[in-house]
């Protein structure tokens, strides 16, 4: 069962939600992988501390120009939609960092002078996390180098990681929004879990994520955090548009504080286990019930 | 007449206040332009209640549509399609996936039937709206859709068109969470460049990858700890950070629970009152002081 955890708006406990699910389902012996697809702020890791077993870099295809062959008809720069290409004189300029990796120039080049080659961008980290007594599980976290401003083919990497695997369940801690970032995490999922909190803010982005959870045919449930804080606009929402509520977890400061130094809220506040094997049921149900309807 | 002096408020980490203290310094500024960069989720409007502007369509890109008349259904744009945009088979013919599309062309160009042609797709709309503190001009990004760098781009580009039009001094940029795309199109030429924090080891962590991004564009920056009482020490561990990192200056904004109370009440925490209001009125006067110091470096490079 794949489960993605997302939002409209940032900071609303989606970190919090993935990790603590993780650990806490490791605890009770279920198999479980989490994968951070928040590439551009993984934050996982600040939690849970995994040993890393291996980094593979995430390469895309960028042209490079065989000077010997090349020509300088321009044909390459004509045909980039991208403008990542274009001819000074009788030099053939490359800007990789426009490249989407269409492969046009490449292939319609008539003297076959462009190759392409690879271009680190990112990096997938598989790790392994102990979390105390409990059984290990597995941590990948995908990692965008900074100064990249495409995210996607790192989050297409880190989700790729997931062919083969065998765990019974598996978390996806998603980034924030609603665009391409977000839906090459949460594209594929069983189940979305958007966490939000009770403010005008968190409704109208709530909104956002729902409207497009559904355009990509995903069935969603809502976590709200911070619930006693704000207003009834995000429960009034839900009610209307028939999204179950399968969580609300307290605006608490000693929530906030373990959150800030970096602690599990499972190791750090009582009841928190009882309340995320509840939410687990909730998720669980939810996500069958789509496979019944699909 | 000098262009207009350009504030990027960016944070890394998501939900660490951007938008509140945004719309504080939009009080504060009386007569800025405002332009929401957020676009992936732009909530600016919610508390500046603007009367809405007329709406221009943006397209932020083009794509690809297969005639099936034209189609012999020799499957070559499958073939070269490298985003697995082009569905279906020999028998049932071929169509394109809407949202996988990037619009790069290929398919039309090598398509021997040329039963291929590009459409733009309008995926997103922007307005100039009028607030109670001055112009905001803000979008919105089509859901599922992609392109938020070039609608941030044309954000920012209307908003300082229309400063320079009505002889405002100041565009606020309310800038989008993460280091990508669109957040590298909100930086590129901003005078001062804002990053709103938390003390959180993700807040911390966030940050030093963002201003990594604002350092290598070589732009200069301040930091500002909201809620900074929630962990005082990591509060004063990340100033240090920043300090050292070269920061203009570095403010703290303590948690109020009043900045929450302000949002549901759909107002700005200036109108609102109270500790953080006075709060972030002080990391406003810190942003004038940094703004005039760009400013006459610039005259003194010049």
């Amino acid at each position: 069962m794949r489960i993605a955890i997302a939002s409209g708006k940032g900071g609303t406990g989606k970190t919090t939600l993935a990790t603590n699910l993780a650990t806490m389902l490791a605890g009770r012996g279920t198999t479980v992988r989490l994968l951070d697809a928040d590439v551009e702020e993984p934050d996982c890791h600040l939690f849970l501390h995994p040993v890393v077993e291996r980094r593979d870099p995430v390469s895309v295809l960028v042209p490079a120009v065989d000077d010997e062959r090349c020509t300088a008809c321009g044909v390459c720069a004509e045909v980039c939609a991208f403008k990542a290409i274009t001819l000074i004189g009788s030099t053939v300029l490359v800007f990789p960092e426009l490249c989407h990796s269409c492969g046009a120039c490449s292939l319609l080049c008539p003297e076959h002078a462009i190759v392409e080659e690879g271009r680190d961008t990112g990096v997938v980290e598989y790790g392994s996390v102990k979390a105390g007594v409990r059984p290990e599980f597995p941590l990948i976290t995908g990692v965008l180098s900074v100064g990249e401003a495409k995210a996607v083919p790192t989050t297409r990497a880190t989700i790729a990681s997931l062919r083969g695997v065998d765990e019974d369940v598996v978390l996806i801690d998603a980034p924030p929004g609603t665009s391409c970032p977000v839906i090459e995490a949460v594209r594929g999922s069983d189940l979305v879990v958007l966490v939000t909190e009770p403010t005008p803010f968190g409704l109208h982005d709530l909104t956002l994520a729902v409207e497009m959870v559904r355009a990509l045919g995903l069935r969603c449930v809502v976590a709200v955090n911070r619930a006693d804080l704000g207003d009834d606009g995000v429960r009034r929402y839900c009610a209307a548009e028939g999204l179950e509520i399968v969580l609300e977890l307290p605006n608490d400061r000693r929530i906030a504080e373990a959150y800030a130094r970096g602690e599990l809220l499972l190791d750090a506040v009582d009841g928190l286990e009882e309340m995320l094997g509840a939410l687990w049921e909730h998720i669980v149900a939810a996500a069958y019930r789509l496979e019944v309807t699909s | 007449m000098t262009p207009p002096r350009e504030l990027v408020v960016i944070s890394g980490k998501g939900g660490t206040g951007k938008t509140s203290v945004v719309a504080a310094f939009a009080a504060l500024a009386g007569g800025a332009v405002l332009a929401d960069c957020d676009v992936d989720a732009a909530d600016l409007h919610l508390v500046l209640h603007p009367e809405l502007g007329q709406e221009h369509p943006f397209s932020g890109r083009r794509q690809a549509i297969i005639d099936p008349d034209a189609c012999t259904a020799c499957g070559r744009c499958a073939e070269v399609c490298r985003f697995a945009a082009v569905l279906g088979t020999p028998d049932d013919g071929y169509s394109v996936d809407p949202i996988a599309c990037e619009g790069c062309e290929l398919c039309r160009r090598i398509c021997p039937a040329e039963a291929i042609r590009m459409e733009p797709v309008v995926n997103g709309a922007w307005m100039v709206s009028e607030t109670r503190f001055g112009p905001l001009v803000h979008a919105r990004l089509g859901v599922a859709e992609d392109n938020s760098g070039k609608l941030v781009t044309l954000v920012r580009n209307e908003a300082r068109r229309v400063a320079q039009e009505r002889g405002l001094p100041l565009v606020i940029v309310d800038g989008s969470p993460g280091i990508g795309c669109p957040v590298i199109s909100s930086l590129a030429g901003a005078d001062l460049v804002l990053a709103v924090t938390e003390p959180t080891v993700s807040g911390r962590h966030d940050l030093d990858r963002v201003l990594q991004v604002v350092r290598q564009f070589r732009l200069p920056f301040a930091v500002c700890v909201n809620k900074a009482d929630l962990n005082p020490d990591l509060g004063e561990q990340i100033a240090a950070e920043a300090t050292a990192a070269g920061a203009a200056f570095v403010a703290s904004v303590a948690y109020d629970p009043a900045v929450t109370h302000a949002q549901v009440a759909g107002t700005d925490i200036i109108d609102y009152g109270g500790r953080a209001a006075a709060e972030i009125t002080t990391v406003w006067e810190a942003v004038g002081d940094a703004l005039l110091a760009a400013a006459e470096r610039d005259v003194h490079d010049a």
